[in-house]
């Protein structure tokens, strides 16, 4: 699939030398009608399904509430152990680590080289799932809108975080750098506008697959007056 | 019933949501479309819904079709076909359809910007959509996982002509040319059915079917259906009672029109027989009061379903802070969190295990019911399924954009 068909549409994009607008969003779950039960059904649709899919299948868990830390997010990966009983396979799709891409392309690409390595194993089971553990690929249609909130400084930006919801935070810092292509996250590229290079670059470092929205938010914090702000 | 009143159960910052989200849908008009007022699952969910709609200012209105007892008997066999159950659908039954489509498409005004039409019964309206007027959309409340080809490959090209498709799980969504969405069903937290009670209203309704409070009760509420396994449920019973004294209550709605209801309720029967501590209540219509206190006053629930469309009971269940054992099949699974809001079966002895370990554990129990009634509050409330009928409003204004950037609210 092209670069260009997998490049999603950009609002809730920052200007330059303007304030930082936080936006929300809510989503509305659609269904593609495709559903794999074997790992070779898998590998097929991955090669065809709308970029979108990819990254609701590893990112949507984010933002669902957990009675326990989740150590999985990967759909892909939940279900080859779950469902296919293929732990090794399980253990090697979780192992992808999200932070080294910056487009679903790149994703798509690196669980398809992990499946298909999986699938070429000689003597490799083909194991299917049970009826009704079949995996049904989704994606999500996002709505963006404003919060209404806006940071003119930095020191009101950080005065502004603990206020922003766990959506508004998934925004800006998971869902525009992968999704919408941007180099980073939101925040990292605003403060690196406003000369505050150095935070910017800690707060990109940031793994935010292996955290809670509600600790990441609260790693941002500490950053800040670390920085001398809050 | 307001909006507002909701704000104590579902949370101020739900209904702030809903006020947000409905400045970008206002005034806009919405026709839904079914085929019975009163009675079903659809019914229920729509007398909710309408008036919640209009108060955020959707210009929400409901039609019902009509039909005879033939076509609704026709529609019937529909249902248990895209079910999977093995029903003979024949030309004349497709005709009786045709006919009945006809007769509707002459009685109903299409008077809205959107158009929800539920389920099969009147799903042939489509034809008359005309070009560019309103957004049809099919909203499905059954499961289609495995539907019969027959009556599927007769529904589909109608299904094809609309702007959109809504199923329940992902698990119903068909390969279909046009844009399919997930919109999980919902419990009214206000109904009869779920509404908090008075302790002497729950004693109340124990006293008056004999059931003892001092003594723990497990409790399983659906129609007498070979497909809730209501005689696996007994059998799990047994087996619990080995090690723990307790209670059985199975309760159901009547199956008078059910000759298959009749039977599978006469076995139950029979089961329990000799037991005074097995409970089948036939319960009459509008019972809704007392299956709420029934709830209320078990220790646990179980749905032990075979085979489940979406299963809301086990939200209902779940609602009142019961652990529940539910069979894993269909809806049950998004419901039940196996090990953290109850757990998942296979079989009666899975069951009665749970079971077994639940009576032993207060404290399982009130940590399962804990986070039972907080899913349910964050994925399964009516409150949910109004915004998501709001965001499929805005989805079909903005058909192929993955994200779509609604900018400032109107207002603003």
């Amino acid at each position: 699939m092209a670069v260009a068909a997998e490049r999603l549409q950009a609002p809730g994009q920052q200007a330059h030398t303007e304030p930082f607008l936080f936006y929300t969003e809510r989503r509305l779950v659609e269904l593609t009608g495709l559903r794999a039960r074997s790992l070779a059904e898998l590998a097929a649709i991955l090669r065809q399904v709308p970029g979108s899919s990819i990254f609701y299948h590893t990112h949507h868990l984010f933002l669902s509430h957990h009675f326990e830390k989740p150590v999985v997010y990967n759909e892909f990966a939940l279900w080859a152990g779950e469902a296919l009983q293929e732990q090794v396979l399980a253990e090697k799709l979780a192992a992808i680590d999200l932070r080294e891409f910056t487009s679903i392309r790149q994703l798509r690409q690196a669980i398809l080289a992990v499946v298909e390595q999986h699938l070429g194993r000689a003597g490799a089971e083909q194991r299917a799932a049970p009826p009704g553990d079949e995996f049904h690929f989704c994606k999500s249609k996002s709505f963006v809108m404003p919060t209404g909130m806006v940071a003119h400084d930095v020191r009101e930006f950080f005065a502004l975080l603990p206020q922003v919801t766990n959506i508004s935070f998934y925004f800006h810092f998971l869902e525009a750098r992968l999704r919408l292509e941007r180099p980073t996250n939101d925040f990292s590229q605003w403060l690196s506008w406003r000369g505050e290079t150095a935070l910017a670059a800690a707060i990109d470092a940031l793994d935010p697959y292996t955290r809670t929205l509600d600790e990441l938010k609260a790693d941002l914090l500490a950053l800040g007056r670390r920085h001398g702000y809050g | 019933m307001q909006l507002e009143d909701y704000a104590e159960v579902a949370g101020r910052d739900v209904i702030e949501e809903l006020r947000v989200l409905a400045e970008y849908v206002k005034g806009r008009r919405l026709q839904n479309i079914n085929s019975t007022p009163v009675g079903g699952g659809v019914a229920e969910i729509l007398t909710r819904l309408v008036p919640l709609l209009r108060e955020l200012g959707v210009e929400t209105t409901w039609d019902v079709i009509k039909g005879d007892e033939t076509f609704f008997n026709v529609t019937k066999a529909f249902h248990n076909a895209l079910h999977g159950v093995p029903e003979e659908i024949t030309e004349e039954m497709l005709e009786c359809y045709r006919q009945t489509t006809e007769q509707n498409l002459r009685e109903v005004p299409i008077t809205g910007d959107v158009v929800f039409v539920h389920d099969p019964q009147p799903a042939g309206l489509i034809a008359a959509r005309n070009g560019a007027g309103a957004r049809w959309v099919w909203r499905c409340h059954i499961d289609v996982s495995s539907p019969q080809p027959r009556v599927w490959e007769f529904l589909r090209p109608l299904v094809e002509r609309y702007d959109a498709a809504i199923f329940s799980m992902p698990g119903f969504a068909q390969k279909l040319p046009v844009p399919q969405f997930m919109v999980a069903p919902s419990i009214d937290p206000l109904s009869a059915k779920n509404r908090e009670l008075e302790p002497r209203q729950v004693s109340a309704v124990l006293e008056k079917y004999h059931i003892d409070p001092g003594r723990p009760v497990l409790t399983q509420i659906s129609r007498f259906d070979r497909l809730k396994d209501p005689l696996g449920v007994i059998a799990a019973y047994r087996m619990v009672k080995r090690r723990h004294d307790c209670q059985l209550v199975l309760a159901g709605g009547g199956a008078s029109d059910d000759p298959e209801g009749e039977q599978v309720l006469r076995e139950v029967q029979e089961a329990a027989a000799g037991d005074p501590d097995i409970h089948v209540l036939l319960l009459p219509p509008f019972s809704d009061l007392e299956i709420n206190a029934l709830v209320r006053g078990s220790t646990i629930v179980l749905q032990k379903s075979i085979k489940e469309g979406f299963g809301l009971t086990v939200s209902e269940a779940l609602w009142k802070k019961k652990p529940v054992i539910g069979g894993a099949v269909g809806g049950i699974r998004l419901q039940v969190i196996h090990g953290v809001t109850g757990f998942l079966v296979h079989s009666p002895e899975g069951a009665a295990m749970r079971a077994a370990q639940l009576l032993a554990d207060r404290e399982l129990r009130r940590r399962m019911g804990e986070n039972g009634y907080l899913h349910v509050k964050q994925n399964f409330l009516l409150t949910r399924h109004v915004k998501d009928y709001m965001l499929v409003m805005l989805a079909l204004e903005h058909p192929g954009e993955d994200i779509v950037s609604l900018g400032a609210p109107p207002w603003s």
